[in-house]
């Protein structure tokens, strides 16, 4: 089973058989990490790579490339963290504090060994800071540790709205070199036509990806909101492979069944249509549902929507660099991500905005109670937050998530029926 | 030229009351520019005529920053956020910010829409290796000085900055001088007043302070060889504040003979190289910065380099002064902590908060620390 599906399926009652396109996913997944093993012990050079990354570049030069973000969230997902978290705070010496998703990996980097999908130590890693400045110590960290060489695209914080020339011009050149750099360390030739096709099937995908996600402005929605975060390997770890375009494919074709037929993977009312701000609460991913459920509320729309919303031409490097800068938030600033949010709350017809204020992610949430009033002020859609962690178990309260979630069903209901008598 | 104490105690007032320097410049009819930590092009700002003054934070309860952060960022930015909020950073003209963490990222965009002092953003290249991060950052300095100039009201010339620069240059070297020159006067440079003095620096136009540290140096130079008997450490981390921290060392007669602090030392080991173009010159400044947990190195030399500061300034051991909550330097402790344990460094971690907050617990672990060494 994959990486996030275990929990998310666990919480799904009664049991219903897999879809098709999750079930590829899954198999894609796992060939992923097995055909990542294989290259290692034919001694072919692999990677690890941040979930942002220009995987366009690697891809092309067909090295196998594995993803500690999502490695760390299915560990998270299946609830194995704790020897991880442990090992990470005790032996190594990691503090507390830092992201969780490091925690686990660094961890496991010592360890190597989990039930479930393992990967290899690497010989090179890919750093794009567009999602934040962790990654760069984290991965600098994985580099040092294990004496590979780490290949950076920096993707320069934009304080303003617009990506200024400069820093088009500086990350075209990185990502220049990093084609060559990478090419000469690990003797794989890098092909134009083979990298223009992979940018083209990475289009493809990034549009797929963004039109199965809009099929959930659709009233009520065909899927329960957590079935998509089982889909972002997709996106992590094969988004330049035409297998992702056969699964997200199978997906929509999925999906329009649904609508066709009025029916929904969510089971009951939805009474609530909400958009979840932030990296899903992977260790307590069956609660959420639960709690959830209880109201009726339904996650219709997250900021994976257009994580991957990479609008670059096929063959044009410059553009490609912008869209690594400015598709994250975390790399935008607070006018930006107040924007995106309100525009997608009006899109997917949201009846409350849950923010999860996540303690491994301070770039997320320094700003996030600013966000919180503008997006608010500017749609009148009200919102609520909890206190969670995307991988540390340890910083999650089922008590404070159900008061929350209570009072933020009766602000929904009192505006809802507000609306309604106009 | 004024007493070695007369100075000392003059830098000591100084770095307790920033505050009152700030009103000082005012009044003289000069413009104040708040630069914050951890690095700012001051030279840009110091070549307009208006004055650089260091925001650091201060021991302040936090208040009104709950509204902007969680409770798990920083102590620093907390506190700089809360005096921006309550007021305390009035009179400033802009203040620049450097985005140089994630923390950083959220304050520049907070600043701006809370507290009435126009922000000055820049962010500094983590992919320093390569040639084209210098005209990167050359065009972030650009638009730095363009919003200055806007705000001093008249052009700053390459002269003007190259001028300063070369101040900039002197001063830090007189630092460096000043840190060498204190092993030698241990009785007179306790760890509060080495402090003081470093911290001063951040609060004075550098002219003025380069004349303090001229004065310093000289008087501890006229002052017999004082040999000390306690314990010396090397301090590594963000900020070593409070008084009240540092008086767990002194207090357990330990001396401090080198730091890596972001507030200390690390301003002053790189300088500005010699260039025509003076933004160049201090974007090769940034482009040369090594083992600093700010400025990303894909050999992160830290642990080596605090292995050398250990040999060089016959150090008993190290003091990591851990900033709560911030993640750049809790990355790099497990590795400059194994650097230190190979190299058989004796290592204590101690938490720093800028809350107000009582360091008994600290001095215990220091006196331990002392004891084991
Ligand atoms: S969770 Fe936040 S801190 Fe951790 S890797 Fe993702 S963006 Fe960075
Ligand atoms: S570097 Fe550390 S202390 Fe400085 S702002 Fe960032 S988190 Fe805070």
């Amino acid at each position: 089973m994959s990486e996030q599906t275990a929990a998310a399926e666990a919480a799904k009652k009664p049991k219903r058989p897999i879809a098709k396109s999750l079930q590829m996913c899954n198999d894609t997944l796992a060939k992923l990490y097995a055909d990542t093993n294989a290259a290692k012990a034919r001694g072919e050079k692999i990677g690890w790579s941040t979930s942002i990354f220009p995987q366009e570049i690697a891809e092309s030069m067909g090295l196998c490339v594995v993803y500690p973000e999502n490695h760390s969230a299915g560990i998270s997902a299946r609830k194995q963290s704790e020897e991880f978290l442990q090992h990470a705070e005790g032996p190594l010496e990691y503090n507390n504090d830092i992201c969780a998703y490091a925690k686990v990996n660094l961890g496991y980097m010592d360890i190597l060994e989990v039930p479930g999908n393992n990967m290899p130590l690497p010989d090179f890693v890919l750093v794009a800071n567009n999602i934040c400045n962790q990654v760069t110590k984290w991965f600098g960290n994985i580099a040092k540790v294990n004496n590979v060489p780490m290949f950076m695209l920096d993707t320069v914080f934009n304080y303003d709205t617009e990506v200024t020339e400069s820093r088009v011009k500086f990350m075209r050149a990185q990502l220049d070199a990093l084609i060559k750099n990478l090419s000469a360390y690990t003797g794989k030739k890098f092909d134009e036509d083979k990298f223009k096709e992979v940018m083209d099937i990475s289009i493809r995908n990034c549009e797929l990806w963004i039109e199965a996600n809009e099929r959930l402005a659709h009233t009520p929605s065909p899927l329960s909101g957590f079935d998509l975060f089982n889909y972002m390997a997709c996106m992590v770890c094969f988004r330049g492979k035409k297998e992702t375009t056969a699964i997200l494919e199978q997906l929509i074709l999925e999906i329009d069944e649904h609508i066709k037929n009025g029916t929904s993977t969510y089971s009951g009312e939805q009474n609530y249509r909400i958009y979840w701000d932030g990296i899903a609460c992977w260790p307590h991913l069956s609660h959420n549902l639960r709690t959830m459920r209880k109201y009726g509320m339904n996650v219709v729309a997250t900021a994976y929507v257009r994580a991957w919303a990479l609008d670059y031409k096929s063959g044009d490097l410059d553009g490609m660099a912008e869209a690594y800068s400015t598709t994250a938030g975390n790399n935008m600033p607070l006018e930006t991500q107040v924007q995106r949010r309100s525009d997608a709350l009006i899109k997917f017809k949201c009846d409350g905005m849950l923010y999860h204020m996540n303690r491994s992610c301070k770039v997320m949430d320094c700003m996030q109670y600013e966000v919180q009033r503008r997006v608010e002020e500017k749609t009148g859609v009200p919102f609520t937050s909890f206190d969670g962690d995307q991988s540390d178990y340890r910083n999650y309260s089922e008590a404070q998530f159900e008061t929350r979630l209570e009072a933020f069903a009766e602000m929904m209901k009192v505006r809802k029926e507000g609306m309604r008598n106009g | 030229m004024a007493d070695l104490n007369t100075r000392l105690k003059e830098a000591q007032d100084v770095a307790a009351n920033p505050k009152k320097m700030m009103a000082q410049y005012l009044k003289a009819g000069k413009k104040v520019v708040g630069c914050m930590a951890m690095y700012t092009p001051e030279p840009i700002v110091h070549a307009s005529g208006m004055i650089p003054m260091g925001l650091w934070g201060g021991q302040v309860e936090q208040k009104v920053v709950k509204t902007y952060m969680p409770a798990f960022a920083c102590p620093i930015m907390q506190s700089c956020l809360e005096l921006g909020l309550r007021g305390s950073y009035e009179g400033l003209s802009a203040a620049v910010i450097p985005t140089l963490c994630d923390v950083f990222r959220c304050v520049t965009q907070d600043w701006n829409v809370a507290i009435d002092i126009p922000v000055i953003p820049l962010t500094y290249p983590q992919h320093r290796q390569l040639e084209e991060s210098i005209a990167f950052l050359v065009s972030e300095l650009e638009t730095v000085k363009g919003k200055l100039e806007k705000i001093c009201g008249h052009a700053i010339t390459d002269d003007a900055i190259n001028a300063s620069i070369d101040l900039y240059n002197q001063h830090a070297a007189a630092m460096r001088t000043f840190a060498k020159v204190a092993n030698d006067h241990l009785d007179v440079i306790t760890p509060e007043v080495r402090h003081a003095v470093f911290k001063s620096a951040l609060f004075m136009e550098r002219g003025e302070h380069l004349a303090l540290m001229n004065d310093i140096i000289e008087g501890l130079k006229a002052l017999p060889v004082y040999k000390h008997t306690g314990k010396k450490v090397v301090l590594t981390g963000i900020t070593a504040e409070p008084d009240d921290f540092l008086a767990a060392l002194s207090g357990n007669g330990v001396a401090v003979v080198a730091d890596d602090l972001g507030q200390e030392m690390r301003q002053y080991r790189t300088e500005m190289p010699a260039g025509a173009n003076p933004l160049e010159r201090i974007a090769r400044q940034w482009q040369n910065r090594t083992g600093d947990p700010l400025a990303h190195s894909p050999t992160n030399e830290r642990g080596e380099m605090l292995v050398e500061m250990v040999k060089e300034n016959g150090a008993d051991g190290v003091i990591v002064c851990l900033m709560k909550f911030c993640d750049p330097e809790e990355y790099d402790f497990p590795l400059i902590h194994g650097s230190l344990k190979e190299a058989g460094v004796p290592t204590l971690s101690l938490d720093i908060d800028q809350q107000p907050n009582k360091y008994e617990q600290a001095k215990n672990r220091v006196q331990a620390f002392v004891e084991m060494l």
